[in-house]
């Protein structure tokens, strides 16, 4: 059982914190009242509610994605609670069927929906701006610019929620979330919910009563136009030097302000709907303008649109995150400035790519090394720490698109292949977090349409990518407290895939994988192999007794180097030629028996026996305290 | 507000070596002296073995959280061929203290890519000056390998604009409640780490 994890007693106010960006808006969800909170974990948001949790008189939930989410926040702002959810940029993707409708009905109690885009793909398939949802929902735009104004403007949404009842979106980045900057804190203050009014024409979203109320929405942008206008969170800074003056949000105001402390800025805090008069007055302040966005040509657009004349695309990158360095150059160019060369000492020395690698012990090798062995095989892939299969030296993935995802891939390459792909066999691979999350509507799909696919459920039993949160099978709430925990096996049978058909396996036993694998893929039809062991990071995986390489046994064969476990190093290499003339290179290896936790993956393919376990005596301490079988 | 008046550290490594928590202390020694302070970090997709770096600035206001190539004044490595991969930040006269540990990843071991030889060693060709030490068999000296990461917090303590004491009180609070024994060892680890780098400096100067 995994340790609850302790409650915060919340430090008093105007104490001075170093608080991350998600830090800090978790500090100010707790403050703002907020009854309920809650979110899936992604990168960069899952810190979000993580920190929630930790503090008093609030719920807060692990939700199976974040649509639904979005829904558990709605239905608590219907009470008239103030009410939060979080999410990474894809996951609005996936809570947008909520948000199109909800902007109609509006938040009753301050509704507010933290959104964090991955800007420069740290962790994400996709980089994409979330501003746009703004625009799209018709709902208002914050975007802080560090800890203390993501902390502040939190605080602001649930208000301007409240009194314009309209769901607001807090748009972060990367550079907001996991920067730790100083904040001065305040109080919680009471906010106890006005309680549920039955109102069916605001509430029940039929045709006739969505459409009285969709005027409103376009009612609201102008009224926050105003309000947007007149608001403390959107500043002229005048500067010195007029030559050039800047609009910009987020992290870029920080980049524009070290590049150009001089220059004229219109700071957007209030970015959706953005302030005219405001940007009219910028406008007319400085000989150029130049708009500062990290991805999308979004503002620029909308600003040339008002009759403006701005620059910003036309010299800076949409791709990735901005920095002074960027815009420095870009700004000097467009001023007709020359511009220096970077010096010669500036160029990044030539390093190896340095990947994030599977753990040692890290159960998914197991299946992974087992489907590089097999030929003839298209096998789909999804979200998570299993997504390294792609890489080296399994390089056992063949697609990666969105949570949930390879179901439906697979089947619709099974449905879809013609002669060339007639003899290979499809297997879709997922995770236990990502199969709840969104995996089981394509499970259905694929039983309901007959469709011939070799499920591998790498059940983990965590959400490992993101650090480890707990999921409905695991047994655990968000808390860590003990949970109702959900049976795969009975999901995936009630699902429609024959019990015989669903098989359990220990991942760290390769015989078994590689004949249940064959098996499986003979056979007409949908069936499932979950192959169960938990997460290396987690309570619940205890280390076995490491192992060493006898080098005077080695033969330098490198079956176990296929393996792909971090803890085995090659010491030399050296080649032979075999007597059919062949050459073949050899890897002598060792393994490094600190970092070994015993899993034995490697053992197996070692024909020479020249992996054994480690004297006892070797044994680090800490295994042999919790070390319980081999 | 020039970013003159702004100190910048880089801390890097490798995902699970303790990077971030070492930016961390620093970060909570900077902010108790008074600072402004920002300190950012990408770590990328899973938890271990992939490239880390975090970005620690402060001074009277800081802006930009990140560090620009050719800025640094004092760069942390975990790792030798991560503080070269990173060493381009460091300013002209900028200083690398370096554990010179190597952790090879797989993609090396399966004969796709090379180790650099050595990486200190390119640096200083380069220009650079650089301190490299054994932070871990200090560390397993002193009869815990997990000190590692404060032996290289007692390797920067003399290369701060602030005195040691103030990273040494801020190590202190952090094990504080783990009991007066661990507190001591980190005591000793800081000690082992500043005497390391001082002992460097005085039979080759950096």
């Amino acid at each position: 059982m995994a340790a609850v994890m302790p409650q915060l007693a919340p430090p008093v106010a105007a104490s001075r914190l170093l608080l991350s960006g998600n830090e800090a808006v978790a500090r100010a969800v707790w403050e703002s009242g907020v009854r309920v909170a809650a979110a899936y974990p992604g990168t960069p948001a899952t810190e979000i509610i993580e920190s929630v949790a930790r503090y008093p008189d609030l719920y807060a939930e692990w939700s199976v994605n974040e649509k639904v989410s979005m829904e558990v926040a709605l239905g608590a702002s219907m009470t008239g609670a103030r009410a939060f959810c979080a999410m990474k940029h894809v996951g609005l993707n996936v809570a947008s069927d909520c948000l199109m409708t909800m902007t109609i009905t509006g938040a009753y109690g301050g509704l507010v929906i933290a959104v964090a885009d991955d800007v420069g793909m740290s962790s994400s398939q996709n980089e994409q701006d979330s501003r746009f949802w703004g625009r799209f929902a018709h709902i208002p735009v914050l975007e802080p610019a560090d800890s203390q104004e993501a902390y502040e403007m939190t605080k602001f949404a649930f208000s301007l929620s409240e009194q314009h009842e309209t769901p607001v979106l807090l748009r972060l980045t990367t550079r907001i979330c996991h920067v730790k900057g100083l904040v001065v804190v305040g109080e919680r203050e009471a906010h106890e919910p006005a309680g549920f009014v039955k109102n069916p024409q605001r509430w029940v979203m039929v045709p006739a009563h969505a459409k009285a109320r969709i005027p409103g929405l376009f009612q609201r942008d102008e009224t926050l136009r105003a309000v947007s206008d007149a608001s403390p969170l959107n500043v002229v800074e005048a500067g010195t030097d007029r030559s050039v003056g800047f609009v910009a949000s987020g992290p870029a105001y920080m980049h524009v302000k070290e590049a150009f402390p001089d220059a004229p800025v219109l700071k957007l805090g209030f970015s959706h709907p953005w302030p005219p008069e405001k940007m009219r007055a910028l406008a007319a302040m400085c000989d150029k303008l130049v708009v500062v966005e990290e991805t999308e040509k979004l503002l620029e657009t909308e600003i040339k649109a008002a009759g403006i004349a701005c620059h910003g695309k036309d010299v800076l990158p949409s791709i990735g995150e901005l920095s002074p360095q960027v815009l420095t150059p870009a700004v000097d160019r467009l001023l007709g400035k020359p511009v220096p060369p970077p010096a010669p000492a500036a160029a990044p020395p030539k390093v190896f790519p340095r990947p994030p690698t599977l753990c040692a012990s890290c159960p998914h090798m197991g299946m992974y090394y087992t489907l590089s062995q097999i030929k003839n095989i298209i096998v789909t892939g999804d979200i998570g720490c299993y997504t390294l299969g792609a890489g080296h030296p399994w390089n056992a993935l063949d697609t990666t698109i969105c949570m949930g995802a390879t179901m439906g891939v697979a089947l619709g390459s099974d449905k879809g292949r013609g002669s060339v792909d007639k003899n290979k066999r499809i297997l879709a691979v997922i995770g236990d977090s990502t199969f709840m999350h969104m995996g089981m509507q394509g499970l259905l799909d694929i039983t309901y349409n007959h469709g011939n696919i070799t499920i591998l459920l790498l059940d983990n039993n965590t959400t490992g990518m993101t650090g480890g949160q707990a999921t409905p099978a695991s047994g655990r709430d968000i808390h860590g407290r003990e949970a109702p925990k959900v049976d795969l096996f009975k999901i995936v049978e009630a699902l429609g895939v024959p019990n015989e058909r669903i098989k359990v396996v220990d991942p760290y036993e390769l015989p078994v994988l590689f004949k249940t694998v064959r098996e499986e893929i003979k056979i007409e039809g949908p069936s499932v192999i979950i192959a169960r062991r938990p997460c290396v990071l987690i309570d619940e995986f205890k280390p076995f007794r490491p192992y060493l390489v006898e080098e005077d046994k080695c033969t330098g064969c490198g079956n176990c180097v296929e393996v792909g476990c971090p803890a085995i190093h090659v010491t030399h290499r050296d080649k032979v030629i075999k007597p059919s003339g062949k050459e073949v290179e050899l890897a002598f290896v060792t393994i490094d028996s600190q970092a070994c936790t015993g899993c034995g993956l490697c053992v197996q393919p070692c024909a020479p026996d020249a992996i054994q376990h480690v004297p006892r005596r070797d044994i680090p301490i800490h295994i042999v305290k919790t070390t319980s079988s081999s | 507000m020039s970013t003159d008046q702004i100190t910048n550290i880089l801390v890097c490594g490798i995902g699970g070596q303790g990077v971030m928590t070492a930016a961390e202390i620093l970060a909570e020694a900077a902010m108790t002296e008074g600072h402004d302070v920002k300190k950012t970090e990408v770590a990328g997709m899973a938890q271990r073995g992939g490239v880390v770096t975090s970005h620690l600035r402060f001074g009277r206001k800081v802006l930009s959280p990140q560090i620009e190539p050719g800025t640094v004044q004092v760069l942390l490595g975990f790792e030798g061929a991560e503080a070269l991969r990173w060493s381009h930040y460091l300013k002209p006269d900028g200083l690398a203290l370096v554990n010179n540990a190597r952790l090879v990843p797989p993609v090396v071991e399966l004969g796709l890519f090379d180790y650099p030889e050595d990486p200190t060693g390119q640096m200083r060709a380069a220009g650079h000056r650089v301190v490299s030490f054994d932070a871990m068999t200090i560390a397993r000296d002193l009869g815990e390998i997990r000190l590692g990461n404060t032996v290289m917090l007692g390797a920067i303590a003399d290369y701060l604009p602030f005195s040691p004491e103030v990273l040494l009180a801020c190590i202190d609070k952090r094990f504080a409640r783990k009991g007066e024994k661990v507190v001591e060892a980190n005591r000793q680890a800081f000690a082992a780490g500043r005497a390391a780098v001082a002992r460097q400096l005085a039979t080759s100067p950096a």
